[in-house]
């Protein structure tokens, strides 16, 4: 749910990325947060336990620029990947604009992916939305490992719909500017139509 | 139960009103800073020494609490925990939950006292609440009136893509 600002003329977006525990959620945060000019962006925040696995939530606010006079920022929120946090993930959920779906590709990670998506959706449905009118893309992460699953089968999995995908290595951070921008460009889309 | 979904739209003359409260519950409460935040996350409006504070960090962490403190209380079979009231050595942050969907979040120090400050906001949210209604009347006459042009109904998609160049 965008909140438009006429007052301060900002326009200001949420973007989930969700998948898996160990994915690569969290690294594809750090790696937007490392990568931008300090003046687009705002200080990352981190919930996580001792052992770097997060807890509640990643969050990473960025200034994209101005379109017609309005500045457009996105918040960058990542969900806790771990099953048995499914109640925070819920919480993050909550007036979101665009989804990323981070897919870990190692072939051992297979149904973690599918269990994962799966998750999306429903909780999505228990907030109301759909994923198919949500914008969204999928990232295939971890490209650079051994032992992975052929792009055309986690793409038959994850992606029925052929919404815009991108393979990536989040920690060198190939794709990951990819994925965002084009979550991003839908975002706006969604917005220029007036969609939701 | 989390409010609507569609997109929250605050207009000058609401905004200016919100200002208004918020300024005052700053002076007559004794408080360093107030802000007001979406239950998504978003700063609606922040007022007092917010120089040195991220208070776009703060709007995300505030909703969040409020998020994760709403979902206890639903394991708990309440409808939400309206305020909550956060002690520090120096200064004490008090949050509160106005008109169902923003949170007003106050940040005082000693020199002011909780007793002071729950008064003070209880008299601001009613005042809020009233503006926060008048908001959502005016975008749902608008939307009706088709006259809620979204500013990006006329982008282009050369805008967006300028936007990453």
């Amino acid at each position: 749910m965008s909140f438009i600002n006429y007052a301060s003329r900002e326009i200001n977006c949420k973007i989930v990325y969700y998948g898996p525990g160990l994915c690569g959620k969290t690294t594809n945060l750090q790696l937007v947060y490392q990568k931008t000019a300090p003046d687009a962006k705002g200080k990352m925040i981190s919930l996580a336990t001792e052992t770097e696995r997060t807890l509640f939530f990643d969050f990473l606010p960025l200034a994209l620029g101005e379109i017609r006079g309005f500045k457009t920022r996105f918040h960058l929120y990542t969900v806790p990947g771990q099953v048995f946090y499914d109640a925070s993930r819920k919480l993050i959920l909550k007036g979101v604009d665009g989804v990323v779906f981070v897919a870990d590709s190692q072939e051992d990670r297979l149904d973690a992916n599918i269990e994962s998506m799966e998750n999306l959706k429903t909780n999505l449905e228990e907030q109301g939305y759909q994923l198919e009118n949500l914008p969204f893309v999928v990232q295939y992460n971890k490209r650079d490992l051994p032992n992975l699953t052929p792009l055309d089968e986690l793409r038959k999995l994850l992606n029925p719909d052929n919404v815009p995908d991108f393979e990536a290595c989040a920690t060198t951070g190939e794709g990951v500017f990819e994925t965002l921008k084009a979550v991003a460009k839908l975002i706006l889309v969604d917005l220029k139509k007036g969609g939701r | 139960m989390f409010g609507s979904q569609s997109s929250l739209v605050m207009y000058d003359e609401e905004f200016k009103r919100i200002s208004s409260v918020i300024e005052k519950l700053l002076r007559e409460a004794n408080a360093k800073v107030i802000f007001l935040v979406d239950k998504n996350g978003q700063l609606i409006a922040a007022t007092g020494a917010t120089e040195n504070l991220d208070t776009t960090s703060l709007a995300s962490l505030t909703a969040g609490n409020i998020a994760a403190t709403g979902g206890l209380a639903k394991l708990i079979g309440e409808k939400e925990f309206s305020i909550l009231f956060h002690e520090g050595e120096k200064d004490n942050l008090h949050i509160s939950i106005v008109a169902g969907r923003v949170i007003l979040v106050v940040i005082f120090d000693a020199r002011s006292s909780l007793g002071l400050v729950r008064l003070r906001v209880k008299k601001s949210s009613d005042e809020l609440g009233t503006i926060f209604h008048d908001l959502a009347k005016k975008a749902e006459e608008m939307e009706k009136g088709g006259t809620s042009q979204s500013p990006f109904a006329e982008i282009t998609d050369d805008d967006i893509d300028n936007l990453f160049s």
